[in-house]
């Protein structure tokens, strides 16, 4: 392969140039473009002296494989340094560390369900109200919105993601939750107590807080993504689709959501990661009860708001050992969250080119 | 059977920018009437603004009127209701890359809430055997995507998934640009063959291709219809000096 390099790099195109002006017609026309031509092009020879710079390519080749390394890296680290600073816990409850549902310091009973169901429900509940909610957000800005309203409204979205949790943390617990609390349970326990899911005593805080702050912060991440990739829908696409006449919503349906529909999966799975690990907000909120209830106007805990809560006073190794564990777990629910997610879009797509033809 | 179309006094902007000035004809039903013009001289606007494309453009405006049959579009129709009658090949091929091949053919009509499979089954062969693409692509209908063709095999597509939902006038923005002979004559030979059923508009810039598929031809320049007439008297005996130096290629 070097060799071959080598060889393009020297080899002069001069006489076959020549060679084609010869036989070609452009002989008879005056100054010939050949080698003999006392002044080459300045472009030619600026071209031909840059030589095939394969030395800097592998260099850069090197250099990125570098970075790619460096998350290896740290993840690997990462893990085993949980594993290895919870290794009295794994070794005192093993992997019943991970469905069992207690948690007591006194005792030394340690089990890491309660916090895991928080994370999940709280997360979950999350997505249900913000993914249909940015998507529709991002469809009335790239479709729809009046163009001198966009960028303040696009503006506004994204100035929602740079707001600290801890502000909405605060701001959860002096307006959603009375909100909540004061008009929005009693509905919900009118109407959809049947499901199970909006029963029992209404605190106010609890996973549905959780569950509406956390969708109220993951909202700008899904939907400015969402609006990125729509916008990147070639506007043929759109074009095709309304030539065979259709309404504004199934062109928006089948020329744009299909399209961008990969990226729109890739922004929720981001916006899943940031509401599994939030932290300070959700412990504002949640109840912080290491109890599994099926209600959601019942508090909860999740992973990150007790490690959050309790690192500071875990007084003896095991607790704190289980608290490293908790981490571990929430590492672990993580990754098998996206490779789920990620799963779930190889499944959508297979088959289907990742990108859109310009 | 197609329908005519009649077009009067019709002028179309981008923005502040005029594309078309007063174009005035009648397309006849059942025939193709081909659109000639150097690049730039409004061809795919004037056709755009046969089944209200046009005005999908934010900064399209158009005025004037288009009778198709006795439907005045501007005024009695609603723009989807019109573009379920006028099918559109576009200049530059544009299917959809996550459908299946099969898909693509039955998108307008799957769009439209048609179901029944079988029938489905029969129109996306026949509009595909009528593009010429069928042969090609008949052992992955369902396995390859829309994108995975190639370009003239994408044009090919595009102009089956416009047979497939059956269109009185079919317009067709260069359908051969990026054809082969082959292709492009089996695209002629399909335009002959829809004659019976459609009223085909057919933009080219290749002058043998208008003159073969095309009872009438309009010559555009600069946003108006210079000449439009029988095909036969636009090649052999233009009524225009500018008609005869383009057709003869002394334009510029
Ligand atoms: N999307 C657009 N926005 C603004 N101006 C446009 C747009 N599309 C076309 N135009 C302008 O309208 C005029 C007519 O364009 P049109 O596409 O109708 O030409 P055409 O005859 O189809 O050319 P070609 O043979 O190259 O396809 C051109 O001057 C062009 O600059
Ligand atoms: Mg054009």
């Amino acid at each position: 392969m070097d060799s071959n390099t080598q060889q393009i790099r020297t080899r002069s195109f001069a006489p076959s140039l020549s060679q084609t002006a010869i036989a070609g017609p452009s002989t008879s026309r005056s100054g010939s473009p050949a080698a003999e031509d006392p002044s080459p092009s300045p472009v030619r020879s600026f071209l031909h002296a840059r030589g095939s710079s394969a030395g800097s390519d592998r260099a850069f080749r090197w250099l990125m494989v570098a970075c790619a390394l460096t998350i290896f890296a740290i993840v690997a680290l990462i893990a085993t340094e949980l594993v290895m600073r919870s290794e009295m816990s794994i070794k005192k409850f093993g992997f019943g560390f991970f469905v069992h549902s207690g948690w007591d310091p006194v005792t030394g009973d340690y089990g890491a369900l309660p916090f895991i169901y928080g994370t999940l429900l709280s997360s979950l509940v999350a997505l249900a109200i913000a993914v249909p909610l940015s998507v529709g957000l991002a469809i009335f800005l790239t479709e729809m919105c009046p163009g001198p309203l966009r960028s303040p409204l696009a503006f506004l979205t994204e100035l929602l993601a740079a707001i600290p949790s801890v502000v909405y943390g605060l701001w959860a617990v002096f307006v959603l939750v009375p909100i909540l609390r004061a008009h929005v349970n009693p509905v919900l326990g009118a109407t959809l107590g049947w499901t199970t899911l909006f029963t029992g005593p209404n605190y106010g805080i609890g996973m549905l807080a959780a569950g509406v702050i956390l969708a109220i912060m993951i909202l700008p991440i899904i939907s400015s993504l969402t609006r990125e990739v729509m916008s990147a829908v070639p506007y043929a696409q759109r074009e095709a689709v309304l030539a065979l006449g259709a309404t504004r919503w199934e062109m928006i349906r089948m020329g744009v959501l299909r399209n961008a529909r990969i990226g729109i999966v890739g922004s929720v799975i981001l916006g899943l990661g940031r509401a599994l690990g939030e932290t300070m907000a959700v412990t504002m909120v949640i109840g912080n009860r290491p109890e599994i209830v099926r209600s959601l106007f019942a508090p909860g805990y999740s992973m990150a708001s007790v490690i959050a809560n309790e690192f500071s006073e875990a007084s003896d190794d095991l607790y704190l050992s289980a608290l490293v564990e908790i981490g571990l777990a929430l590492f672990l629910v993580t990754i098998v969250v996206n490779a789920l997610a990620r799963l779930l879009v190889w499944a959508v797509t297979r088959g289907a080119p990742v990108r859109v033809a310009a | 059977m197609g329908v005519g179309i009649t077009v009067k006094d019709l002028d179309a902007w981008y923005g502040t920018h005029q594309t078309l000035f007063k174009i005035s004809l009648d397309i006849p039903a059942n025939q193709a009437t081909a659109l000639i013009g150097p690049s730039g001289c409004g061809k795919s606007t004037f056709v755009r603004c046969l089944n209200r494309m046009h005005e999908t453009n934010a900064s399209g405006r158009v005025d004037g009127t288009v009778r198709i049959g006795a439907m005045d579009i501007y005024k009695d129709a609603a723009p989807v209701e019109i573009r379920r009658r006028v099918g559109m090949v576009f200049q530059r091929p544009n299917p959809f890359p996550t459908m299946s091949i099969y898909e693509n053919v039955a998108s307008g009509l799957k769009l439209n809430g048609f179901r029944n499979r079988r029938v489905l089954d029969e129109i996306v062969e026949r509009s595909l055997k009528h593009a010429a693409l069928w042969e090609e692509v008949k052992d992955d209908l369902r396995r390859k995507s829309g994108a995975s063709l190639s370009g003239g095999q994408q044009q090919r597509l595009c102009i089956a998934r416009a047979l497939a939902v059956d269109p009185e006038v079919l317009l067709m923005d260069e359908p051969a640009s990026a054809l082969d002979p082959v292709s492009t004559a089996k695209i002629e030979d399909l335009i002959f063959e829809l004659k019976s059923q459609y009223t085909i508009v057919i933009v080219t810039h290749n002058m043998q291709q208008a003159a073969r598929v095309a009872e009438r031809t309009g010559f555009f320049l600069s946003g108006k219809l210079v000449e439009f007439d029988v095909t036969h008297k636009i090649f052999t005996n233009p009524g225009d000096k500018r008609t005869e130096d383009y057709i003869t290629g002394r334009f510029g």
